[in-house]
């Protein structure tokens, strides 16, 4: 118990000092949507599911996410969750590509194109 | 004159047996083997393909799969049935002869992979959600057997863990491992019933693999560096880590893709092991486990696949530096190539004599097949995005 709440106290620290450093090493690539709802569908689907039902990581269908502010989703894509296998994506992502990606997850609109 | 009477003779015997019968697809088919076929997973579309790798060429698909995002596929021993595995819990037999799907069950809600018995009679399934093993019969598809996961985490409530690294052990056993609960167990089926027995092993093991002999099940760990080894031949002994802190006081780079450890890379009493989080090969020493060498490559590897001579170990990576291939030559342990396939590389297949390799490119929407020798291009295939790419010969070979 104790080692959880150090890793979750460390994990709070680290995502106060991002977001207040938000150019922080940023060197990904700009990505068309095309290529950006390619990429969530086929990468996030490898752990997430192609329908997003799930997987070595949580599904992430609209009612699955359902309490989750766009902002929270958009911070742990950024930073990705600590003891998990979810990796922080700041490296290979802009800010506008989580914030899409975001907002897609939240409404759902990738299910639809993929059904 | 005789031949001519034996002949018709045959022929109306034969039209008297296909009246007897109801009419069955295969009936119109040519006679052939099949062990120069595979299947190759076309994820996105929920189909497979079934191909000829004499001809390099593809047969035909069969669509109606499910979710396949991550899929694989075991053989029946007759090699004529494959049995694929969905990530939406579908188990799928798949008839290579008639292209058409002999079998269907939904067993689990979400599933990771599955393994076939020694003797061919059971098929086990590896679940994510409920998390545990189910078992089948590999003809029918009835379950023969449920393994809930059981354990206790870290707030003192019994749970059920996911489970990974599935195989077939000599003894008609199999052997998996429990992602959150950091266990190895064992399931006898010669028992009646089939017994369980539980290992204490590392952090998060995500896969596993076993030796070609059936002797060493390893799970890499994710949880923390190092693997965790049980020889089969002593399960008293229980599980080992071997190459523990192999990243000892380096920062770790975030995982993008969870390493596959299937099949077995080992050359010259060398183990060859995906390093997690690093951009590095693992080179094991055999006879004691230590750490012999770690091989830079271009990116955080996925699959560390040895071609059937073990002369050479082909590397895949994870996103985003995953549309190349690297070749390691196995005795100096040098990458002799890099190759570039297509975009989002997910797998790679030897035939069974290890003479060419077939690649999957996801997002390229193709196969490409390489002579071993030459390290050239010999075809391209087309494909929706393929990822997983099996062939017959693995009904044949352990944990596979």
């Amino acid at each position: 118990m104790a080692r959880r709440m150090g890793d979750t106290f460390r994990y709070l620290l680290l995502m106060v000092v991002l977001t207040l450093w938000p150019a922080f090493a940023h060197s990904a690539e700009t990505k068309t949507e095309a290529e950006l709802r390619n990429f969530v569908v086929q990468d996030c689907g490898s752990c997430h599911g192609l329908t997003f039902k799930g997987g070595l990581g949580p599904p992430l269908r609209p009612s699955d996410i359902e309490q989750l502010p766009v902002a929270a989703i958009e911070a742990i894509i950024r930073e990705g969750v600590p003891g998990t296998a979810m990796p922080p994506w700041k490296a290979l992502l802009t800010d506008d590509d989580m914030a899409w990606i975001s907002r897609q997850l939240k409404s759902g609109a990738l299910l639809e194109k993929t059904r | 004159m005789t031949k001519l009477m034996f002949r018709v003779v045959t022929m109306i015997a034969a039209v008297a047996m296909v009246g007897c019968q109801a009419l069955q697809p295969e009936q119109n088919l040519p006679l052939r083997g099949t062990g120069d076929l595979g299947l190759i997973i076309e994820r996105a579309t929920g189909s497979v393909q079934v191909v000829d790798h004499s001809e390099r060429d593809v047969l035909g698909r069969v669509e109606g799969l499910g979710d396949l995002s991550h899929a694989s596929v075991v053989y029946s021993r007759d090699a004529r049935y494959g049995y694929v595995f969905g990530r939406d819990g579908g188990l799928t037999k798949v008839d290579l002869l008639t292209m058409t799907i002999a079998n269907r069950v939904i067993q689990s809600g979400n599933s990771i992979g599955g393994a076939i018995s020694q003797d061919g009679r059971y098929v086990a399934v590896s679940n994510y959600e409920p998390g545990g093993v189910n078992v089948f019969d590999s003809e029918t598809l009835e379950t023969v057997l449920e393994i809930p996961a059981y354990y206790i985490n870290e707030q003192g409530e019994k749970d059920q863990s996911k489970t990974v690294g599935l195989v077939d052990a000599p003894g008609n056993q199999f052997v998996f491992s429990l992602f959150e609960a950091g266990e190895i167990w064992t399931v006898d089926m010669m028992a009646t019933p089939p017994e369980v027995t539980r290992f204490d092993a590392g952090k998060q093991p995500y896969d596993s693999l076993i030796t070609p002999d059936g002797r060493y099940y390893i799970a890499g760990l994710f949880g923390e560096d190092g693997l965790s080894m049980m020889d089969l031949w002593h399960p008293e002994q229980s599980a080992k880590t071997i190459l523990p802190g192999y990243g000892k006081g380096e920062q770790r780079l975030p995982v993008y893709k969870m390493p596959h450890l299937e099949g077995w890379a080992i050359a010259d009493g060398h183990a060859f092991v995906p390093a997690v989080g690093r951009h590095e090969v693992l080179v094991a020493d055999m006879s004691d486990w230590s750490m012999v060498q770690r091989i830079p490559v271009q990116g955080q590897p996925v699959f560390v696949m040895a071609s059937p001579d073990n002369r050479q170990i082909w590397v895949s990576f994870a996103h985003p530096k995953n549309n190349v291939v690297q070749v390691i030559d196995s005795q100096s342990r040098e990458i002799i190539r890099t190759l570039e396939p297509g975009k989002s590389v997910l797998h790679m297949e030897f035939t069974p004599r290890g003479e060419e390799v077939w690649v999957s490119s996801r997002d390229s929407n193709r196969i490409t097949v390489y002579n071993t020798r030459t390290l050239e291009k010999v075809k391209t295939l087309s494909a929706q995005k393929p990822s997983g790419i099996f062939f017959t010969n693995r009904a044949h070979a352990l944990g596979l």
